[in-house]
């Protein structure tokens, strides 16, 4: 039995681009206010479900051909890497730097190495979820 | 020259991300496994001696200081822990080249003893007492994965007890957290012992040690060791090695650190109740060991009865006592890691689990029968071997306390766990042999080295207890006084 489902799709269609929208918003958020990394993340994880959901598996993994578990070991790679910047500078392990750059268009922005922790956090929390949500779904894959 | 601290956590964790992209390549895990390895018992070396000669270290994450930031506090007895822990990894996983299959190391297994290393190691450092809980998660989380691994049904159901029992404990590790942070504000571990001892003897205080006292005793098999033989023997053998050796070993830790470091106002409460379970669990270990002819189950009990040893230590409270536990942590690492080998390669070359059922091993595999006489005499505490300075010191802290039940029981287990190992010596390796020499199973070269080098670890452990024994004494006089620990963290 096939269900009618084009409210739905059209739907996502949209909706997807304005929920990745808010993640990218909450993820640059961080920090200093509320969202960050691990927030981002969830959010982006739920976009791609919701893709999941309304698509076939087969369908979205032709779109998005990555596999989620190395996404996610590449997330953990990048966190615990900027780790290793402070060693390179002599400082206690995972200290963050920041500083203010003037960027065309966008003005004053302040751009810190916490950011690409946060990015590392993000990808794993990506990977984890997406890489639990689809084995459940798939059954026995792999 | 303080980030060096982190690498025990962090070098683990990014060779397991590495190996994760390396999945399909087995000789370049193997090699890249060894190579971390060594690095880290290296780097341990040089942050032991660094701490010996420096006193305690500390690194505040991202240079957030106590009590704000969270940190790891590098003083001799975690040091002493990581690189034991380090170097008896690094033989599981040579014995584990020889005997994972091949889907076994595309399964993610070396990553994952990895990730359980490292969350060993960082329960080990830390000073942040919810530091501690993400560590032992880490390290459980890890544990979970690789006692389900390979999915045969007695795995499923043991892994289905596991992971129950913890996430329990867990749940309540994070209520009494919840509850001491509301009674004293604060999460260092130096800065609540601190506060602990500015409030004094206070009955809330002490409930919430036994809260705590509760959740490690769970993890650590002290008294509540309900799960524990039955998970610890059906991973495959050199996994089952790394539990034996390093899990309960995180629990005796925390055990120690906390009842030595931060609840020490009431110990004719909290540390006469440790007596007692530590009591209670030597007596059932010993009886666990005598009943069963698994041998598996044999080995899983005499993890039982060490934990219990090592804490009496905590009701005699002084510093011969506490060297004594350190010693025997140490040497009891290498010996269950050996024990737990041994037993693993006797069920491989046999394909029987009882030890009744095996018969004459020395015949065909010399060298491995005299290396179980080797864990035998080691586990039991004879000299030459590392468990004799261990019980030898314990005996004295116990006799200077005035505890002669916990010395006699103490001492008692140990004829206990001669007597269940000799047992097991006359029938499966004396004795007739029952296989003939063409259906002889070859034992793997790597199997046989690892189990012979770390029966030498022992022997050195042993014998150059002159050379140890200065950093075991440095981490016991930080246990029996802790406002070293406090003034170093606190205090600069």
């Amino acid at each position: 039995m096939r269900i009618n489902d084009v409210i739905l799709r059209t739907v996502v269609r949209f909706v997807v681009f304005i929920i990745l929208t808010l993640a990218i918003y909450l993820f640059f958020a961080g920090h200093y206010s509320p969202g960050g990394g691990f927030i981002g993340g969830l959010v982006i994880a739920s976009a791609f479900v919701l893709l999941y959901v309304t698509f076939d598996i087969e369908k979205v993994k032709k779109g998005i051909p990555v596999d989620f578990k190395k996404v996610a070991a590449l997330g953990v790679f990048l966190a615990v890497g900027t780790g290793f910047g402070s060693v390179l500078f002599g400082v206690d392990f995972l200290t963050q730097a920041a500083k203010k750059f003037h960027i065309p268009l966008l003005g004053e922005k302040e751009l810190g190495t916490v950011m690409l922790f946060e990015l590392g956090v993000a990808l794993t929390v990506v990977g984890v979820v997406m890489t639990i949500i689809v084995s459940i779904a798939e059954g026995d894959g792999d | 020259m303080t980030n060096l601290m982190a690498m025990p956590l962090v070098l683990p964790i990014l060779m397991a991300v590495l190996l994760i992209f390396l999945r399909n390549y087995r000789y370049v895990q193997r090699v890249l496994v060894v190579v971390t390895l060594l690095v880290m018992i290296g780097m341990s070396i040089v942050l032991l001696q660094h701490v010996h000669t420096d006193g305690i270290l500390r690194l505040d994450f991202g240079g957030w200081q106590p009590p704000f930031g969270i940190l790891f506090v590098a003083d001799p007895f975690a040091v002493l822990l990581v690189l034991i822990a380090t170097i008896v990894t690094l033989f599981c996983m040579v014995y584990a080249f020889s005997s994972f299959s091949a889907r076994y190391e595309r399964m993610f297994a070396y990553p994952l003893m990895l990730l359980m290393l490292a969350g060993v190691n960082g329960s080990f450092l830390t000073g942040d007492i919810f530091n501690l809980f993400v560590c032992f998660e880490v390290m459980l989380l890890a544990s979970y994965a690789l006692i389900a691994l390979g999915g045969r049904t007695e795995q499923l159901r043991e892994s289905l007890k596991y992971v129950i029992t913890n996430i329990i404990a867990s749940w309540l590790f994070l209520v009494a957290i919840a509850f001491l942070y509301g009674t004293i504000g604060t999460l260092n571990m130096a800065h609540i012992a601190q506060r602990v001892q500015e409030v004094g003897s206070d009955p809330l205080i002490t409930t919430i040690a036994l809260f705590f006292l509760i959740v490690f005793a769970l993890k650590g098999g002290l008294l509540l060791f309900f799960w524990l033989p039955g998970s610890y023997s059906v991973p495959p053998v050199p996994i089952a090695a790394m539990f034996g050796a390093l899990l309960t070993k995180v629990g005796m830790y925390a055990i120690i650190r906390t009842f030595t470091l931060m609840f020490t106002a009431q110990p004719e409460i909290t540390h006469q109740l440790i007596t007692i379970m530590a009591i209670i669990t030597l007596i059932a270990g010993s009886l666990g060991a005598l009943a069963y002819r698994d041998i598996r189950q044999i080995a899983a009990f005499n993890v039982i009865i060490g934990v219990g040893f090592v804490l009496l230590a905590l009701g005699a409270n002084n510093e011969a006592a506490y060297a004594g536990a350190i010693y025997y942590m140490m040497h009891d690492m290498v010996g269950k890691a050996m024990l737990f080998l041994i037993c693993g390669t006797m069920i491989y070359l046999t394909k029987q689990e009882r030890y009744d059922d095996m018969s004459g091993l020395i015949r065909h595999y010399p060298l491995f029968g005299w290396m179980f006489l080797v864990v035998m005499v080691s586990l039991t505490g004879m000299p030459p071997f590392s468990g004799f300075v261990g019980k030898v010191m314990m005996g004295e802290g116990l006799v200077a306390s005035g505890s002669y039940v916990s010395l006699a029981i103490g001492f008692g287990a140990s004829v206990i766990i001669l007597y269940s190992l000799l047992r097991v010596m006359l029938h499966a390796i004396f004795g007739e042999t029952m296989i003939a020499d063409e259906d002889k199973v070859k034992l793997p070269k790597p199997m046989l080295l690892s189990i012979v080098v770390l029966g030498a670890v022992s022997l050195y452990l042993g014998t150059s207890a002159e050379m140890v024994l200065p950093y075991v004494t440095d981490a016991a006089r930080v246990l029996a006084d802790p406002s070293i620990y406090i003034e170093a963290i606190l205090g600069k």
